[in-house]
């Protein structure tokens, strides 16, 4: 097979959230036997289906870099962390659902990411007071990934669920809550695989077609997705 | 209520209970000691609170916070999970059998006193909260002046730092070319149906030996390389860490800020050598001081300056500040220490474990500081301390503390020496 174009997908959150058990469940379509902290950066590559399904079909590299470490780290990790942020054309935000503060952690880790050569105040930002406009104007995808679904007993989980929604509107992104180590959860076809797949494809037409100045038309194929609400993506 | 809230909530209340419970009764015993030196409030009533508390403290570090630590690891184990009470209780019993052999090999038990009295629980907690103050202040007493004096910080350029993060993405895209062809290789595997992960049965045994699928032979190999080139970049990774770090070091030290830290390290390495210096003589000359600093350093005064004194009572305002000082900075250095281990050693799981060890350690290292804290106190206001802790071998512990501080700075003395030593050749080589 003749080499791929490539695009480049951050996948950050705090430690231990299950960032390294989802990248391989991605790439290798296996669950991960011994996860162990993730030191610098971990890369590993899924070949995607652009369109697939159409006669435009195209296979693309995506590369999910699974970026270790905290938001309360020293500066000096943070500088060190900076380094991979380079040329990013979509972004994963993973949160574990059964812990709050790794959710409302996921404002500073987009913030780290996307104004890279901003210095974060490290103020803590809450759900209430948060600056949509900081996002509005952001041109990089972005999907929400809440991890550890099976350890939200049943009582708990439409209220976790409401929480986790309005998480991904403040973003302006999808969202997908599943269990990394169950792969039903990303079987083809489920809602889940097709939410996935949505999101690689904006990100490679972000990346690769918007340059060319072709204008999206409303992706008439979308329907056949069918499910789920739609959320009508603003191109500006 | 065990099933309405998920029990993650439940112990989490037990933990921060029991946590902040502990702290607040270690701060009233150092509240207590600066009660009796001011001689605030009836002397009995001190006596019967210092009891009370002393009596609080060891229960609580005695019994309870070891049956939850034990709680808390057996029930992250999966398989334990059904009878949880019964292995806590197990554990809690070896670990009351290890505390009390503690105390044979130290001349500490005197034979006047019951089993399960307070000297007896006092002394052990005593020796492990000593050992830990040793320990901590051995090697903060070498750090200190290490990281304070810009004299050991080595130069670190721009360009160091971009060659070493050039490198760091070097490896990166050759990590990730490697992945590549594994992917495509694994796709096409996959599109051609020849998914055959074990073969199954004595002929496929045999077959795999003489023909292997040259696509899965080509994965291994890749694979190993993969990881390889994986534990470079995590080194790689640490090293850019690390010389962050340095750079951000020598900008602090060249602000007046980190001059006037800088002029602080000199005098704190000074007093750190004075420190390890009195501990080796102590040792080598078998003593054990009588009188405390403050009075002796007024008694030189008043002998060799001339300068008349009221001893009595400067020794007690100046005794005060003394110890209150010595108090703050002992805390305060503690639950920094603490909180950066915290965070260094935090995950989800072990959480609670963890916030309740240090919630024995803080209560172990308050319980002897007020043991050495004696050692400082002029001699009217030690009497209380004897009085309630009761017949302790003192200069036991002194010597104890001695040998264990000089220990720890001489090995992390030698700890940081190598540390320094191996650093500045790993970034000369381009």
């Amino acid at each position: 097979m003749a080499s791929l174009d490539r695009v480049k997908v951050l996948v950050l959150g705090d430690s231990g959230v299950g960032k390294s058990s989802l990248v391989h469940l991605l790439c290798q379509n296996q669950v991960l036997g011994n996860p162990s902290w993730t030191v610098g950066c971990s890369v590993d590559v899924r070949v995607h289906d652009y369109k697939e399904g159409t006669p435009e079909e195209k296979a693309y590299y995506i590369e999910l870099w699974d970026v270790g470490g905290s938001v309360g780290s020293a500066s000096s990790v943070k500088s060190t962390r900076a380094v991979f942020y380079n040329s990013v054309n979509g972004i994963i935000l993973v949160h574990d659902l059964t812990n709050k503060k790794s959710s409302q952690n996921l404002y500073r880790w987009s913030l780290e990411a996307l104004n890279k050569d901003l210095v974060p105040t490290g103020v803590l930002v809450t759900n209430g007071d948060y600056d949509r406009e900081q996002f509005a104007d952001n041109q990089i995808p972005l999907l929400v990934i809440g991890t550890k679904l099976d350890q939200i007993h049943e009582t708990k989980r439409h209220e976790v669920l409401t929480r986790t929604a309005f998480l991904a509107e403040d973003f302006n992104a999808e969202e997908i809550n599943l269990d990394c180590t169950n792969p039903r959860y990303l079987a083809a076809g489920s809602s889940n695989a097709v939410k996935l797949s949505r999101f690689f494809d904006k990100v490679i037409e972000k990346r690769y077609f918007l340059r060319e100045g072709n204008q999206i038309p409303g992706f008439p194929d979308r329907k056949r997705f069918g499910g789920g609400t739609l959320k009508s993506f603003h191109y500006d | 209520m065990r099933q309405l809230f998920k029990d993650y909530e439940v112990r989490q209340y037990v933990v921060q209970v029991i946590f902040s419970v502990t702290f607040a009764f270690s701060c009233t015993m150092f509240e207590l000691i600066i009660f009796e030196i001011l001689g605030v409030l009836n002397s009995s009533s001190r006596y019967f609170h210092w009891k009370m508390n002393l009596c609080v403290i060891l229960l609580i570090l005695v019994f309870m916070v070891p049956f939850y630590i034990g709680y808390f690891i057996v029930s992250n184990i999966r398989l334990l999970h059904k009878r949880r009470l019964i292995f806590s209780c197990v554990l809690w019993l070896t670990f009351m059998y290890f505390f009390w052999k503690l105390g044979d090999p130290f001349p500490i038990l005197s034979p006047k006193h019951g089993i399960l009295s307070i000297e007896q629980l006092i002394s052990r907690v005593g020796v492990i909260g000593v050992t830990l103050m040793a320990l901590l202040s051995g090697f903060g007493a070498v750090n200190c002046p290490y990281t304070y004096m810009s004299y050991f910080l080595r130069n670190v350029t721009d360009t160091d730092i971009l060659a070493l993060e050039r490198r760091l993405l070097q490896t990166m895209d050759m990590i990730i070319s490697k992945k590549k062809r594994m992917a495509v290789a694994r796709r096409t595997m996959f599109q051609k149906g020849e998914v055959h992960n074990k073969p199954s049965g004595f002929w496929g045994m045999i077959k795999s030996v003489t023909t292997s699928a040259p696509g899965s032979e080509n994965l291994t190999l890749i694979q190993q390389e993969v990881d390889a080139l994986e534990e470079l970049s995590r080194q790689l990774f640490l090293e850019t860490a690390d010389l962050y770090a340095t750079k951000e070091r020598i900008e602090y030290s060249k602000t007046f800020k980190g001059k006037y830290f800088n002029f602080l390290g000199y005098f704190f390495s000074i007093y750190c050598v004075w420190k390890i210096f009195m501990a080796t003589i102590n040792i080598v000359f078998d003593r054990v001081g009588k009188t405390d600093p403050v009075t002796r350093g007024i008694e030189i005064t008043v002998n060799y300056l001339g300068i008349q004194f009221d001893v009595k009572f400067w020794s007690q305002h100046i005794s005060f500040i003394l110890v209150g000082i010595i108090i703050v900075t002992s805390i305060r250095g503690l639950l920094i220490t603490l909180t950066k281990f915290f965070y260094a050693i935090s995950s989800s799981k072990s959480s609670n474990v963890i916030v309740l060890l240090l919630a024995q350690i803080m209560g172990m290292y308050f319980v002897s500081s007020v043991l050495l804290i004696r050692m400082s106190m002029p001699l009217e206001y030690r009497t209380i301390i004897t009085e309630v802790l009761g017949e302790l071998q003192f200069n036991f512990y002194h010597r104890w503390f001695d040998v264990i501080f000089l220990v720890s700075a001489l090995s992390s003395i030698l700890f940081l020496y190598l540390a320094h030593k191996q650093a500045p050749e790993k970034h000369m080589t381009p």
